[in-house]
């Protein structure tokens, strides 16, 4: 019984459960998030956003006493089937956190990281997929002159992009991206989201955020969580100019959150 | 209320220059001890040094001749502890920190270890009598390089383990997650991300451990032996520049050659921990480039 639409979805969530040690931080929540689309999770502070994010990589596995119920496939494949290959999924299911972490290595280094690992060694296969992710991410501009320089030495706005870089270098199906410009000035802010727009010709993106404005300028569709349950999924305009539900009036007017 | 402010700030402005002179003067002392006593014992010891001196075999219990094995000794003993306890010590450090999940277990080994590093060292040397020269005296060849190897091994893994562990723990979990999420193994990441970062915090860590074998007495009087001659296996007996000095203090009276073998432990404390600056800024650069 697969309709188009549902053969659509690249990730399928299906009443998720998420515990830490005994205290329940997602509550049954289900939804589906479709390929190239640009998917944001809105919500208060502590209400599952990140957590739900890093179920969809598995980087909760790293977190002690940590357990998941329910059902996640990626490209429909549970991701939480014990034969999965983690490492794999992290290569399809890229992340790029909150605060920009680069790595204290050289700007070319933090980008070819992922291909060297996933065993490129070729120094001009290397180039060309650190010229194109730079590109993709809109810093080789910038950067193209000292790429041996330490990525530590740029600025927060350059560093987040280099992550994205760093990121898309791997060539991942999904991003995974946890409020990427909450560290950033407004200008360095205009350009990630402009990033995120180019981004969702080729990917799918899941991007969680404090700033409403943000969700409604970047994604296509957005999901109000409270108290680790999902309140409503929509169209993003929709969501925000006709709520269904009362809960997200209060949340986007301002009550509270 | 508003006058007291000032005052406040004056006296809050006296404090600071009283503490920063106190502060300063305790350094300065500290540096005029060290000072001194490398001055004394440098020109007590320096008339007895000369190139018989270092290569030379001690004679009538090393009141006359040279330290030559006692050289050889140390460098035998310090190379092989090193090269036992580090990668063990380390290898150790990145299991409990890396690998082991946090829980009783791990707990127990923390203490233990804590435990193990405040044991006096004549204890060491007690145990490595008995189990390394006694016991397993077959393999060991008894009294020898070996016997005071695994003591100093047993002595200051613990050091390493500690010291590691700690530099382990300061790499920022972001720099790991960023890595791991990028679909790399947990090894891949220790191995590009962690160690590199970890790097000075280890080395530190196998200097100081370094130092203490040099400097240590009583464990490895129980296990070398304390042999005159020139070493040429790790089953032979031999003795330490710290051994010898206290052997001949103690045995000949011979202050000027006691001094003289102190000198010399001096200046090769400083190239080891020269060296090991040296070493350790090498690995810096190449793991950062
Ligand atoms: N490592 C953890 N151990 C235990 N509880 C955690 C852990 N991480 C998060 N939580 C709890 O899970 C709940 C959801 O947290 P989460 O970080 O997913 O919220 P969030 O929506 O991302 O919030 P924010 O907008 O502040 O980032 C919170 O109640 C939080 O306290
Ligand atoms: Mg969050």
């Amino acid at each position: 019984m697969t309709n188009q639409k549902e053969s659509n979805a690249i990730i399928e969530i299906e009443d998720l459960d998420f515990y830490y040690n005994q205290t329940k931080a997602l509550k049954n929540v289900s939804l589906d998030i479709n390929k190239n689309e640009v998917f944001a999770f809105i919500g208060p502070s502590g209400c599952g956003k990140t957590t739900l994010l890093r179920v969809l990589n598995r980087m909760n596995d790293l977190i002690p006493k940590t357990r998941v119920v329910g059902k996640v496939q990626i490209e429909g494949h549970d991701i939480y089937d014990p034969n999965v290959d983690v490492v794999q999924l992290r290569k399809s299911v890229g992340t790029v956190f909150q605060k920009p972490n680069p790595f204290p290595i050289s700007i070319f280094d933090n980008v070819a990281y992922g291909p060297k690992a996933h065993g490129i060694k070729n120094k001009k296969e290397l180039m060309e997929i650190v010229e194109e992710s730079l590109r993709q991410a809109a810093l080789w501009d910038e950067v193209k002159d000292r790429l041996n320089d330490s990525a530590t030495g740029l600025s927060g706005g350059q560093q987040q992009r280099l992550c994205i870089a760093r990121v898309m270098a791997v060539k991942p199906e999904i991003i995974l991206m946890d409020e990427p410009t909450s560290a950033l000035d407004p200008i360095a802010t205009l350009k990630v989201e402009e990033l995120i727009n180019e981004l969702k010709q080729n990917y799918t993106v899941v991007i969680v955020t404090h700033n409403m404005e943000q969700a409604a300028r970047v994604s296509d569709k957005t999901a109000l969580f409270l108290n680790g349950s999902i309140i409503e999924t929509n169209e993003t305009n929709q969501l925000f100019t006709n709520p269904k539900e009362q809960e997200t009036e209060d949340y986007i007017t301002g009550k509270f959150g | 209320m508003v006058e007291v402010k000032p005052n406040h700030l004056i006296k809050v402005k006296r404090n600071q220059v009283f503490a920063f002179t106190m502060l300063s003067l305790a350094a300065a002392l500290t540096v005029l001890i060290l000072l001194a006593i490398v001055i004394y014992v440098m020109s007590q010891g320096l008339s007895v040094i000369s190139m018989e001196f270092l290569l030379d075999s001690p004679k009538s219990m090393g009141a006359e001749g040279g330290i030559y094995p006692a050289i050889v000794g140390t460098i035998y003993l310090v190379g092989l502890v090193i090269l036992i306890a580090a990668p063990i010590g380390v290898g150790t450090a990145i299991y409990l920190n890396e690998y082991m999940p946090d829980g009783r277990f791990k707990s127990v080994l923390r203490f233990a270890t804590e435990l193990l590093a405040a044991i006096p060292s004549i204890v060491h040397g007690m145990f490595g009598f008995l189990f390394f020269v006694i016991a397993l005296g077959d393999y060991t060849g008894g009294w020898s390089i070996l016997s005071g190897a695994l003591t100093g091994v047993v002595m200051i893994l613990p050091i390493i383990i500690r010291a590691s562990e700690e530099a382990l723990r300061s790499v920022s979990n972001n720099l790991k997650e960023g890595s791991l999420a990028l679909g790399t193994t947990r090894w891949y990441t220790i191995k590009k991300i962690v160690l590199p970062l970890a790097i000075p915090g280890i080395t530190t860590s196998i200097i100081l451990a370094i130092g203490r074998v040099i400097g240590e007495t009583a464990a490895f009087l129980l296990t070398l032996g304390g042999s005159l001659l020139l070493a040429t296996t790790v089953f032979d007996g031999a003795r330490t520049l710290a051994l010898h000095l206290y052997l001949v203090a103690m045995e000949t009276g011979n202050t000027e050659m006691a001094f003289g073998t102190g000198a010399v432990l001096i200046v090769l404390i400083l190239i080891i921990n020269l060296a090991a600056t040296g070493l350790f800024k090498l690995l810096v650069r190449r793991f950062s480039a």
